[in-house]
């Protein structure tokens, strides 16, 4: 390894262009390398060191590789990272080691971009401010790159967010233009050189940082994939003291209350919808949602403004339509979605992911690009008989560069999509059914016992009312065709065919009272039957009565139709008549409904 | 009901087929109670309402959180600070075991419902059940028709949707369907004599004592309409059925809510229930003995009774009363007393009179929470007499018990919505039945009735009577057409006129014409039913946009967030939860909160911190203490709330967007509460001839209180004038300092203000030796007058 090294340390001959971004709390270092292998041997490895204090904050870190062919440049390539441990080398350093595609021959040379974000590198100083102050930040690196190898030249750019500094170390060739500190360029470096510089420059960007987040990415066969985004939201800039004063924040917003942040912007997916915005005790009033067809906007405004120091929490959700996320290959079925929240401005210190899968979910394996930690669980949801496959990814310092695409793949049968409707389909038919059998079964336990007998008898009296109702109504549907037939008489004057049907109804009169008879027999003798047996006689005295009336009437109007007699005689007689039958129809109706009642 | 006429046993099948649609309609009437109710969900959110339910969804929380037995030891530390309440045993906790147990039923299906969810949906379902008790409660008084009217009209009176919108979780939108179980299952017993349905009787009133304090209507009610049934001679073994076991069973069931207890026994709102236990078995015993003994033994048994039983009667009763005179409240309870005399509350205890709903209503109040019911009660009472039976005598006294209570209190109103449904349930389905069985038989199917003339004169004399503004008794068969047509006009005039008098009338000519025409059913012509159809159906209809206006405009607002309507859209207010927000993120689990008591419950529920006094008002010297520091000057006020170990001060302040039901409006009850305790706080301090006022004309003590100070800090600033505009005034003291609290939290629109209690300074040595030489000679007096000042000290 320390053979290596030598190597190595011989080769190195860049051009370093170091770029560090601070208009965020994220600090971004972009850094240029053009190297050259100086060395005997050729190589296949870059290292990159970082010191301790800024690899516990280093978030994110590429290199890519950018092979030049002639002047258009093209076909970057990133290059794996790993970490490593090489011996004999200064302490409190951090290495990371790049691999080249391919091997770097003696003389060649190669272009090098590394990306690193770190988080928490920003210090606010002071660390309380009142409302009114201004949020200042230091931020601490060197002058110089660390490599382990020689560095021809280098210059380094800081980019601030405003012109506002107030105070950075002032080494030679150091020039403050702007919202820009250049360093450099300095040339001929030696190896771990490290020359510390202090920037203390005014930054009131929102510094929002997410404690804790947890994502649960819900899959549902049925077209939507839902999104829940649980946010534990702190402003972590210089703490806020003394009064919070609303006036001066509404009067004037950018000089009292600058540290302070309004408003987040979450970039959801194209197509979302169902957005909410919520906290435990309910719906947030303040946010506005635009979009078109590349994306959707989502602006959040918590519900108070969160100054240095103040925390809050919220809920978002959104659905997605499942045909952009959900594809399959090969019997297989795989989720591609981005990993991180949708807010740029965020930095994550915890992230939980959780992908649910729909119930039967089987054979899953997840690709993340980065390393992350990873588990599964069960999670019942809406009717689960088994529970659905939680596969849950967990990563601290997360950062926006970290919102790539990851995939997860699973097995999962068309037919499980059926199982709850089935269930609830098949729950309700068995109630049902339940019911049906219930009120058709009987559950008496004793069948012998006074109140079941009587129960049976008064069933038994019920059929026999009704079937004497019938009786009755048939008798008056014969009542009325005997009317019906006088009227045909005046009609058509057809005296014979009248009394046909007074012969007709006269027997298949007496028939019904023979029913009646048995029925009435039945009635006498139930003991249950006792109190309506009354009125059951009356109404039989009655319909008699009725009929008999009826036959009077009827021959009389006949009589008198066939000997022509008319006149007013005759008239009145039926006339007479009529009302009685009339009055005795009324009670005949009224003992019915009475009978119906009961 | 339409039956096909030509089947061979056409009532079975009619029978059956109403079955079915009469269960349909039932489903259907839920649906409809349950669906006007989310008006509040759709047009703001599914969120909890107002105060009491937010206490209640916090019970809940920690009973779904933590299992039954550790709710029913639940002692509560971060309320009533330092004093804490047992929650445990001063809850009813019906509410909550039902909507724990919907929650853990749910939870345990695989349906994962969050609690919040529940709890908003828990009054919309009981009031579908609700609706389906007053079903089954008219059916048992008047028939089916009465009951699914009544259903109807429950499952959308205003009054209980202003209780029962989803969102609204409080006890009385269980206890209402509680409460008209109970009765049914009352009536129920009453009317069949089944033990069954007495023993199901005692777990619903179980049920109700659970739930709402209000059990104690029930607790009286049945023994008053049980003691009228006796004094009318309708004593039966089965009114005994109905109300021995429930007063025995009842009795225990009831002893067994932690927070009745022994009250069950021992308090006077329960001693109606066990005189009329004692008075119905010795009218048990006096019909036994009548049954076995001659007709002259029974005269010398009365005789001798009677002495001897009103002699242990006198000695029983006077040492009853001996014993409840001795107490002051006479064993009735604050509340219960301010029913019986209506002026006892405002005399005697300012936090009961505080609060709005404890006022008498108003008579517009009647209109807008019964809408048509109010007219159609009287008819529906009339109804009940015709003829008068155990069932329907029971529906009056309750109308006549529940009008009197709802006219002491607005928020007993909610007990009279369910009477009123069912006596206009009564009368409006006694209406359509005339009117449709007169159609019925003029129908030209059925028209041998038509044929002749007598019948008509019959129906004629009938509508005569039932009219009865006509005088007109001829039994002109001649005239019939053009009497006919006046009479129609007639009554098209008198509908318009007078819809409700009119119904009354109907139902007054309903009883003569009974008794004319024996059970001669009533036939109106054609014409006139078919236009008082048309006019019930229309007044029908009124009710029902009514009713959809009240549940969408009027009772919806969660009142935790207000939103108004200006020419450029929408405004939302939702200053309470910005601020609760606030302090449940941004300041320490422990600190101590001190407000005014209204927000207490918000406080403990939505923002997780300890407050100093809640809306139960359990305790009137600890809030006299919180009003006594909103109304002292600022020194005082820091050494009130410091001693208490409060750390920040709420205060609603309405004055820049006019939200009138703020503390300052609020403040003269503090003075109030506070002055009963301690006597130093005088009212009259506050007012300028006898005017509450805030302008420049009003009283330094009332310039100088932190109330004052608190809402109106730096208020001046943000118009230069400081113009309040809920006072609609300018204030009076416009530019002042605070020196003991400082502003940590004011809300968007200014609502809610949160100050910190500033640490004491440090003493300065050289200073304190030269004041306290000063002042030696004055400190004796000075403390002694702090003391007074200062409660807690």
């Amino acid at each position: 390894m320390a053979q290596l090294l030598k190597s190595e340390l011989v080769w190195w001959r860049s051009f370093n262009l170091l770029l560090v971004d601070l208009t965020s709390q994220h600090v971004r270092l972009f850094t240029t390398l053009k190297v050259e292998n100086n060395g005997t041997d050729s190589v296949s490895e870059v290292l990159l060191p970082f010191p301790d204090h800024q690899s516990k904050n280093l978030a994110f870190l590429t290199a890519t590789t950018t092979e030049e062919k002639g002047k258009s440049k093209s076909s970057s390539q990133a290059l794996p990272i790993k970490v490593v441990n090489p011996e004999g080398m200064p302490i409190s350093l951090a290495w990371y080691s790049a691999s080249l595609p391919k091997e770097l021959g003696k003389g060649g040379q190669l272009t090098l971009e590394i990306r690193a974000v770190f988080t928490h590198a920003l210090r606010p100083f002071p660390e309380k401010i009142t409302q009114a102050d201004a949020q200042l930040v230091v931020f601490q690196d060197s002058a110089y790159y660390l490599s382990p190898y020689v560095v021809k030249a280098q210059s380094f750019t800081v980019k601030l967010p405003e012109p506002r500094v107030e105070s950075y170390t002032k080494l030679e060739n150091a020039k403050l233009s702007g919202s820009e500190i250049k360093y450099g360029p300095y040339e001929n470096i030696p190896p771990f050189s490290y020359t510390p510089i202090v920037v203390h420059f005014a930054s009131n960007g929102p510094f929002a940082v997410a404690k804790d987040l947890v994502r649960e990415i819900e899959i549902s066969h049925w077209g939507n994939v839902q999104i829940t985004e649980h946010y534990n939201l702190i402003h972590a800039g210089a703490e806020s003291i003394g009064e919070f004063s609303r006036l001066d924040y509404q009067a004037r917003p950018y000089l009292r209350g600058a540290s302070a942040f309004r408003h987040l912007i979450a970039k959801l997916p194209p197509r979302a919808h169902s957005v909410y915005y919520r906290d435990e005790i309910g719906n947030i009033s303040t946010s506005n949602l635009w979009g078109d067809s590349t994306k959707t906007l989502l602006e959040i405004e918590p519900r108070y403004p969160l100054f240095g120091g103040w925390k809050t929490s919220f809920t978002i959700g959104y659905g997605l339509p499942l045909h952009d996320f959900l594809f399959q290959s090969e019997g297989q079925r795989f989720l591609n979605i981005s990993f991180g929240s949708p807010m740029n401005e965020l930095v994550i210190d915890n992230l939980i992911v959780k992908v649910i899968l729909p119930e039967g979910s089987k054979d899953i394996t997840v690709s993340v690009p980065f390393p992350i930690k990873e588990w599964q669980e069960m999670k019942f949801s809406h009717l689960d008989m088994v529970g659905r496959p939680v596969v849950v990814l967990e990563k601290t310092n997360v950062v926006p560069e970290h919102n790539q695409y990851f995939q997860v793949k699973y097995r999962f049968n068309n037919l499980s999509l059926f199982r709850e409707p089935l269930m609830l389909i098949s729950g309700f038919f068995f109630l049902f059914v339940a019911c049906i059998i219930y009120t058709h079964a009987d559950f008496t336990i004793s069948k012998s016992s006074a109140s079941y007998v009587a129960k049976l008898q008064w069933d038994e009296v019920q059929t026999a009312i009704q079937q004497f109702q019938g009786v009755m109504s048939r008798c008056l549907a014969i009542h009325d065709k005997l009317e019906a037939s006088l009227r045909d008489l005046s009609r058509t004057g057809d005296a014979q065919a009248c009394k046909a049907a007074r012969k007709a109804a006269d027997s298949s009169l007496k028939e019904l009272s023979k029913e009646l008879k048995s029925l009435l027999g039945f009635l006498q003798s139930s003991p249950q039957a006792a109190q309506i047996l009354p009125k059951v006689d009356e109404l039989v005295v009655k319909e008699k009565e009725l009929q008999e009336k009826l036959m009077l009437k009827h021959s009389i109007v006949v009589d008198a139709f066939e000997k022509r007699s008319g006149g007013r005689d005759t008239e009145s007689r039926v006339a007479s008549i009529q009302q009685k039958i009339t009055a005795l129809r009324l009670e005949v109706d009224d003992l019915l409904e009475v009978i119906d009642e009961i | 009901m339409a039956a096909p006429e030509t089947s061979p046993t056409p009532s079975s099948l009619r029978n059956a087929f109403g079955h079915v649609f009469s269960i349909f309609i039932l489903i259907l009437i839920g649906v409809l109670a349950f669906s006007i109710r989310l008006f509040s969900v759709i047009k703001y959110e599914s969120v909890i309402h107002e105060f009491d339910p937010y206490f209640n969804y916090r019970v809940t929380q920690f009973l779904t959180k933590n299992g039954i037995y550790d709710f029913w030891n639940w002692f509560d530390d971060r309320t009533w600070y330092p004093l804490g309440r047992v929650i445990g045993g001063t809850v009813y906790p019906g509410l909550t075991l039902t909507a724990g147990t919907l929650w853990w039923l749910l939870n345990s299906l695989n349906i994962p419902l969050s609690v919040e969810t529940v709890c908003v949906f828990t009054a919309p379902i009981f009031s579908a059940f609700a609706s389906w008790a007053t079903y089954l409660l008219t059916k048992e008084v008047k028939g089916a028709g009465a009951g699914l009217t009544a259903a109807a009209l429950l499952a959308m009176v205003p009054s209980y949707i202003s209780r029962s919108v989803a969102g609204s979780y409080d006890n009385e939108a269980v206890a209402i369907f509680a409460l008209i179980f109970t009765f049914y299952l009352y009536i129920k017993t009453l009317n069949t004599g089944s033990l069954f349905y007495a023993t199901l009787n005692s777990i619903a009133y179980f049920y109700m004592v659970c739930s709402w304090g209000g059990y104690t209507f029930i607790i009286n009610l049945i023994p008053m309409h049980v003691l009228l049934c006796i004094v009318t001679g309708r004593y039966s073994s089965r009114l005994y059925i109905a109300y021995a076991p429930l007063v025995v069973l009842g009795t225990l069931l009831a002893a067994l809510v932690p927070v009745v207890g022994f009250n069950a026994v021992m308090t006077s709102e329960h001693f109606a229930s066990f005189l009329v236990f004692i008075i119905i078995h010795v009218v048990a015993l006096v019909y036994y003995i009548k049954g076995i003994l001659s007709p002259r033994m029974f005269k010398v048994a009365v005789m001798l009774v009677l002495s001897v039983g009103l002699v242990i009667c006198c000695t029983v009763v006077a040492v009853l009363i001996a014993l409840v005179a001795s107490s002051p409240t006479k064993g009735w309870s604050g509340r219960s007393l301010s029913l019986l005399d209506p002026t006892y509350a405002s005399k005697y205890i300012p936090i009961i009179a505080s609060v709005s709903e404890h006022q008498p209503p108003t008579w517009p109040s009647y209109f807008m929470d019964l809408n048509i019911l109010a007219f159609l009660v009287p008819a529906g009472i009339v109804a009940c007499f015709l003829p008068l039976s155990d069932a329907s005598s029971f529906v009056i006294l309750y109308i006549v018990t529940s009008v009197y209570f709802s006219g002491v209190m607005v928020r007993l109103m909610l007990v009279l919505a369910p009477a009123a449904c069912i006596m206009s349930g009564i009368a409006l389905s006694g209406a359509f039945d005339v009117l449709t069985r007169s159609l019925k038989f003029q129908l030209p199917g059925t028209s041998e009735i038509f044929a002749s003339d007598a019948v008509d004169t019959g129906s004629e004399s009938v509508i005569l009577n039932k009219d009865g503004a006509e005088e007109d008794k001829s039994e002109d068969s001649v005239k019939e057409r053009p009497s006919k047509k006046n009479k129609k006009k007639e009554k098209e005039k008198e509908k318009e006129k007078e819809k409700e008098k009119e119904k009354e009338k109907e139902n007054a000519g309903t009883s003569s014409s009974r008794s004319h025409a024996e059970r001669r059913p009533l036939v109106l012509p054609v014409e006139a039913s078919v236009i008082a159809i048309f006019l019930l159906v229309l007044l029908v209809a009124f009710y029902v946009v009514h009713c959809v206006w009240a549940a969408a405009e009027a009772y919806s607002a969660p009142s935790i967030v207000l939103t108004s309507q200006s020419p450029d859209g929408l405004h939302v207010f939702d200053d309470f939860r910005e601020a609760y927000a606030w302090l449940s993120h941004n300041t320490d689990v422990d600190d101590k909160v001190a407000s005014w008591w209204d927000y207490g419950y918000q406080t403990t529920a939505m923002a997780n911190r300890t407050v100093i006094v809640d809306n139960n008002t359990w305790n009137n010297t600890h809030i006299a203490t919180v009003g006594t520091a909103m109304s002292s000057p600022e020194k005082a006020a820091w050494e009130i709330f410091n001693s208490l170990d409060v750390k920040y001060v709420l205060v609603v302040f309405g004055g820049l967007v006019g939200y009138p039901s703020d503390d300052i409006n609020k403040f003269l009850w503090m003075v109030r509460i506070g002055g009963g305790v301690f006597p130093h706080i005088k009212e009259p301090d506050y007012l300028r001839d006898g005017q509450y006022r805030i302008d420049s004309q009003a009283t330094p003590t009332m310039l100088n209180c932190l109330m004052y100070k608190l809402s109106y800090y730096r208020f001046v600033e943000t118009d230069g004038k400081g113009f309040d505009r809920v006072r609609r005034t300018e204030i009076g003291k416009k530019y002042f300092k605070l020196t003991h609290f400082e502003e940590v939290f004011t809300t968007h629109h200014w609502m809610v203000r949160i100050y910190k209690l500033k640490s004491p300074r440090n003493r300065i040595r050289g200073k304190t030796k030269k004041s306290k030489s000063k002042s030696s000679s004055t400190i004796s007096s000075k403390s002694s007058r702090t003391r007074k000042k200062n409660p807690w000290n």
